[in-house]
């Protein structure tokens, strides 16, 4: 991370003189700032309201019922994480959300789902295996039908937008796949690499 | 096919408050109380993820203010017209790793310029169907916890980034073309 961050910024600077927009760039750190706390205050109101409700959820034993009804395919992917931990009901949670494109409720279920994984994490500071699988389907973005984009489509006169959800699908399938192939991948390399150091 | 979809979209929230609050009632779970105790991290955790989003946010901001992304563009469009596709499409195959709002201008840009109904448009609208914005959730999700090494989840998120751009390439060459 230290690294994608001395990156953007210098070679920011650096481009953006050499194409005279560095007036353009020192305005984008205030705009980039101001945009940031923005996205996060607009997030307290509806995280407040699902984290209660998923608070509700755990009390009444839902989220342990969606555990264990996932199980048989949890204990495959997040094998690093004990089978009844309560991440994989937030884990499932937040991919039905996503799924069905309720970003709004899936990010709230994604970070409490975090902060179980952080639970079994060992070391605070550094993302677990499990974690980067969590955030490596997350970013591929599973969606059944990507409303925002049909909306414009439809909006600028497209004949049949609905017509794009099933390639989009499959796309999105591809990839959510190959992130997880590739999590795993890393994690046993990562594992096998620790074993031969111990 | 999309309608049965639409209406579950619709009411898949509905249907998780109302079974999770009648359960909550059947086994006399004091709902109220539970859902404020609850409710209170909502504030902490967005509060908690600012400076994650800060650095992120203002970084890319900054990147696309610099004209970098075209300059890119240029580099690739070659490796495009090699691929029969429109070079127009380039700064959103890298713009939507970055920003969400950001690709949601760049493709309205397209779908504008090309027309609606055009080749280019429909491969654009695949390629954004089916992307989330992986800076973002990276910053938000690690930032909840308070994770700063990120090992190998950027590269995993970039890759299948990279893999969804190459996958809508083919099925809309197979598709539409």
């Amino acid at each position: 991370m230290n690294y994608i961050f001395y990156f953007l910024i210098i070679s920011s600077i650096i481009i953006g003189a050499c194409n005279g927009k560095l007036q353009d760039v020192i305005n984008a750190v205030m705009t980039g700032a101001e945009l940031s706390v923005k996205i996060a205050f607009s997030l307290i109101g509806i995280m407040a309201f699902w984290l209660g409700i998923m608070q509700i959820a755990q009390k009444a034993g839902v989220i342990k019922y969606i555990s264990k009804l996932l199980r048989p395919i949890t204990r495959v992917l997040f094998n690093e994480i004990p089978p009844d931990s309560p991440a994989i009901g937030d884990i499932a949670m937040n991919f039905t959300a996503n799924a069905f494109g309720l970003a709004n409720a899936a990010t709230p279920f994604g970070i409490r789902a975090m902060e179980e994984l952080q639970k079994e994490n060992k070391d605070k500071s550094s993302a677990s295996n499990s974690m980067c699988l969590f955030l490596g389907m997350n970013t591929a973005g599973f969606q059944l039908v990507p409303t925002t984009v049909i909306a414009i489509l439809a909006g600028i006169g497209y004949k049949n937008p609905t017509e794009i959800i099933a390639p989009t699908l499959l796309v999105t399938a591809i990839a959510f796949c190959s992130a997880i192939i590739m999590a795993k991948i890393a994690q046993y390399i990562v594992n096998k690499k620790g074993e031969n150091n111990g | 096919m999309a309608d049965i979809l639409n209406i579950i979209s619709l009411w898949i929230l509905p249907v998780i408050l109302i079974t999770v609050l009648t359960t909550a009632l059947i086994k006399k779970v004091p709902v109220y109380e539970q859902f404020t105790k609850g409710a209170k991290d909502g504030f902490k955790i967005s509060v908690k993820i600012i400076p994650y989003l800060v650095a992120i946010i203002v970084g890319i901001s900054m990147f696309r203010a610099s004209g970098a992304i075209d300059i890119l563009a240029k580099l690739f469009a070659p490796l495009l017209i090699k691929f029969h596709i429109s070079p127009d499409i380039l700064p959103l195959m890298i713009v939507r790793s970055l920003s969400g709002s950001g690709a949601l201008g760049i493709f309205s840009d397209i779908a504008n310029n090309s027309g609606a109904d055009a080749y280019t448009t429909k491969l654009a609208a695949v390629m954004l169907g089916s992307s989330e914005t992986t800076f973002y959730v990276l910053a938000v999700y690690f930032g909840a916890v308070g994770i700063s090494k990120i090992r190998y989840a950027l590269i995993i998120g970039l890759l299948a980034d990279f893999i969804g751009i190459a996958a809508a390439v083919l099925v809309c060459s197979l598709m539409f073309a």
